[in-house]
């Protein structure tokens, strides 16, 4: 039965007729899906997902650490509570956070349909959720026939010999080792595609030399990913062979080594810290130069210092093993590696200064939470410089002071860039603006809470409390500290509530945004909020680094000076 | 293009975890507890690793074959290829016995042991995997499905074919020569 109506507008389906698809056909569209964007949104949510769940492993840590001698929880469950935080922030949080932001945006960025491989992209996000279930499955079947499982306990690093099977009953820790092994397997396929779409898939015209910055940064992390994930991988496998199958790869009895444990997690747990920063790099190397109205300070610096970072990260792991007792050449190796890998961190630092400075800066949320990045990621930067010295870190190793200063790197840092870049690309995905107001109260809840909780954590690490300690005698001048670092969460759990409302409430009731709020520069700015299945009617044709800005000011543009 | 890409991605990868094996190995050389040594268990594989080597050189006459769109002389080639990994597969299978029965050695018995198998036994299995890979493509071949537009697919599997053999070069280097 045709009419002249359905006839005339056979392309465009309503969001009206969206919304009353039964159930069932949404759910079953989600999940077979193989669109870069559902993908993204797919990571993003499953990450923030966990984000919660670590989160509240953190309060529950924080709770017991408030008072001394406090039996909030039992040792055991605090064993399981670092491992799992740990883990799940690393793994479950961090990477598909970042996955979910470069699977949506780099393709539309770089005027793409869809990434390089897009079954792959479904295959690896289904394997990156099936790791998360495993390890959280530990919570309830892990115990097996020895009663002796729950959780992982053996900390995020897992150090030998404690996963021996002599020394972890049970089967908590091959949760571990499984789980991580899957979602690494994810991890590759996804780098593997990011990588491939960013060097095959350009637009006409979109040189290596035009690619926005994230696009670069996560092209390096991509490949950072690929040769990082697969010692952990390897590493994995030797752990798994000694548990199921009686090798001695890490058995100290036959010949094996412990310390080789601890070399093959670091040469993958090190760089995995670039790995998760430099996407945090990327997300304001797009903010501040758009709510700057600058072009990026030393863009060809940026993507050399980025390189920079990405070589020498992989250099620096034995600086996580100074107090194991190592030559004095190793120690003087990776001292100064790690000192090295400053420099183009800071030169970062300086270009997005650069960026700010004479520009007409607009503070909108994005900016803030890029501004407050700036200056906690320089702290960080500062104290990861003072623990790269062997004679500190001797000192201070598995003190509270490295537990603070690398909650400053991924929160102070990566946490409030992503939240930035949450409130960034929020009217591009629902259409939607946020409220500016919600938007301000978390940002500044956050904040405070932040400072709070890490400013303070560093004290009792310098005065001797170590980390991963269950609980702690009165009088040690801890106590007073660390009833301060607790308090700090409630700061931080009431600016994630602003954030929650705020975000929930704007998808269903926010103005709508139109394709481009912020008059920003590139090219997913140019397609409709949220974007058509296809991204772009046309093939998007660029001729500048801020291919927008061409288009809005044709009497001026960018290419001239390029 | 891409899917060359996407494998040399897949090769970087996979050379992390086969460096990491490698360093292993190495590291843990001479360190085992309990005997026996590589020196009197071990005999150089020339047989099989000739095999092998020369499968990398079928597979290359296969593309160039599919290339100019002759698909009984690729099927030819990669038949050959096919069956020169087998001989590689069986005469692994076959020291592996040696080992076991001759001489004991087990993936549990002794460090040696540990590192052995495990580095072998990972370039074993993606010789494997290869295999599965060019036996589905061959049946491709003999049903009529494989014709010339799919020569650059056929290029991508073998240059993951071409991987596994490099890494052989690898391990067979530092397990029968030197590590021994």
């Amino acid at each position: 039965m045709l009419d002249s109506d359905s006839i005339s507008k056979p392309m465009f389906v309503p969001p009206a007729e969206a919304q009353a698809r039964p159930l069932f056909d949404r759910v079953h569209e989600w999940i077979v899906t193989v669109d870069h964007k559902k993908l993204g949104l797919m990571y993003i949510g499953y990450g923030i997902l966990f984000l919660v769940i670590g989160g509240l492993e953190a309060t529950a840590m924080r709770i017991q650490l408030a008072f001394p001698n406090n039996h909030f929880i039992s040792p055991q469950l605090f064993n399981q509570l670092f491992t799992m935080h740990g883990t799940t922030m690393v793994f479950l949080v961090g990477m598909p956070i970042l996955f979910g932001f470069a699977n949506y945006l780099v393709p539309l960025m770089i005027g793409a349909r869809d990434m390089a491989f897009p079954r792959l992209n479904a295959f690896g996000f289904w394997m990156s959720a099936l790791g998360g279930i495993i390890l959280y499955f530990s919570f309830i079947g892990a115990s097996g026939l020895y009663g002796a499982g729950g959780a992982p306990d053996v900390g995020w690093f897992a150090y030998a010999p404690l996963t021996a099977k002599a020394f972890s009953r049970g089967h908590s820790t091959d949760y571990w080792t499984i789980g991580l092994l899957v979602s690494g397997i994810g991890s590759i396929a996804t780098a593997l595609n990011i990588v491939t779409t960013a060097l095959c898939l350009r637009c006409p015209g979109m040189t290596l030399g035009r690619m926005p910055l994230f696009v670069w940064l996560n092209t390096v992390v991509g490949s950072m990913v690929l040769i990082v994930i697969s010692p952990l991988t390897a590493a994995q496998i030797m752990l798994m062979i000694d548990r199921y199958l009686g090798g001695h790869f890490f058995d100290t009895q036959a010949g094996g080594s412990a310390v080789v444990w601890m070399h093959f997690f670091w040469i993958f747990g090190h760089p995995e810290v670039y790995v998760l920063i430099i996407p945090g790099f990327a997300f304001a190397s797009e903010i501040i130069p758009v709510f700057s109205r600058k072009p990026i300070f030393g863009y060809a610096i940026m993507v050399a210092a980025t390189l920079g970072i990405g070589f020498l990260s992989l250099g620096v792991w034995a600086h996580h093993m100074f107090t194991v007792g190592m030559t004095s050449y190793s120690n003087a190796f990776f001292t100064a590696t790690t000192m090295a890998v400053g420099v183009p961190t800071g030169i970062k630092i300086f270009n997005w200064l650069g960026t700010m400075w004479g520009g007409k800066i607009r503070f909108t949320i994005p900016m803030m939470f890029c501004i407050g990045f700036l200056f906690q990621f320089l702290i960080a930067g500062l104290t990861g410089i003072m623990l790269s010295a062997a004679p500190f870190d001797w000192q201070l190793g598995n003190s509270y002071f490295v537990v603070a200063h690398f909650h400053y790197v991924l929160i102070g840092g990566l946490v409030f860039t992503i939240f930035g870049a949450l409130y960034y690309w929020f009217p591009k995905v629902s259409g939607r603006m946020f409220s500016d107001t919600l938007g301000r109260w978390h940002f500044w809840l956050f904040l405070i809470g932040f400072h709070i909780t890490f400013d303070f954590m560093h004290i009792p690490g310098v005065l001797g409390m170590p980390r991963r300690i269950y609980t702690y005698e009165a009088g040690r001048g801890w106590d007073t500290l660390n009833l301060i670092v607790s308090l700090g969460v409630i700061f931080q759990i009431a600016g994630i509530l602003f954030w929650v409302v705020n975000f929930l409430w704007s998808s269903f009731k926010g103005k709508p945004a139109g394709n481009d709020p912020w008059d920003a520069w590139t090219l997913e700015w140019s397609t409709t909020s949220p974007p058509p299945d296809y991204n772009f009617a046309t093939t998007p044709v660029v001729h500048s680094r801020r291919p927008l800005w061409d288009l809005k000011h044709p009497e001026d543009p960018d290419w001239k000076y390029e | 293009m891409r899917g060359h890409v996407g494998m040399w991605c897949l090769i970087a990868a996979e050379s992390a975890i086969f460096t990491i094996f490698v360093v292993a190995y190495l590291y843990y050389a001479g360190k085992s507890i309990t005997g026996p040594t590589p020196r009197e268990v071990l005999d150089v594989p020339i047989f099989i690793s000739i095999c092998l080597f020369s499968s990398s050189f079928t597979i290359v006459m296969a593309e160039r074959a599919i290339h100019r769109g002759n698909t009984r002389l690729f099927a030819g080639w990669w038949f050959a290829t096919i069956a020169l990994g087998l001989i590689f597969v069986i005469g692994s299978f076959r020291e592996w016995y040696h080992l076991i029965y001759d001489h004991g050695v087990t993936i549990s018995s002794s460090l040696f042991g540990t590192t052995f198998y495990s580095l072998v036994g990972l370039h074993l299995s993606h010789v494997l995997i290869g295999l599965t890979m060019l036996t589905i493509v061959l049946i491709f071949a003999l049903l009529g499905h494989v014709r010339q537009e799919h020569a650059q697919r056929i290029g991508v599997l073998a240059l993951y074919w071409h991987f596994v053999d490099t890494v052989w070069v690898v391990v067979l280097s530092v397990v029968y020569f030197i590590a021994r």
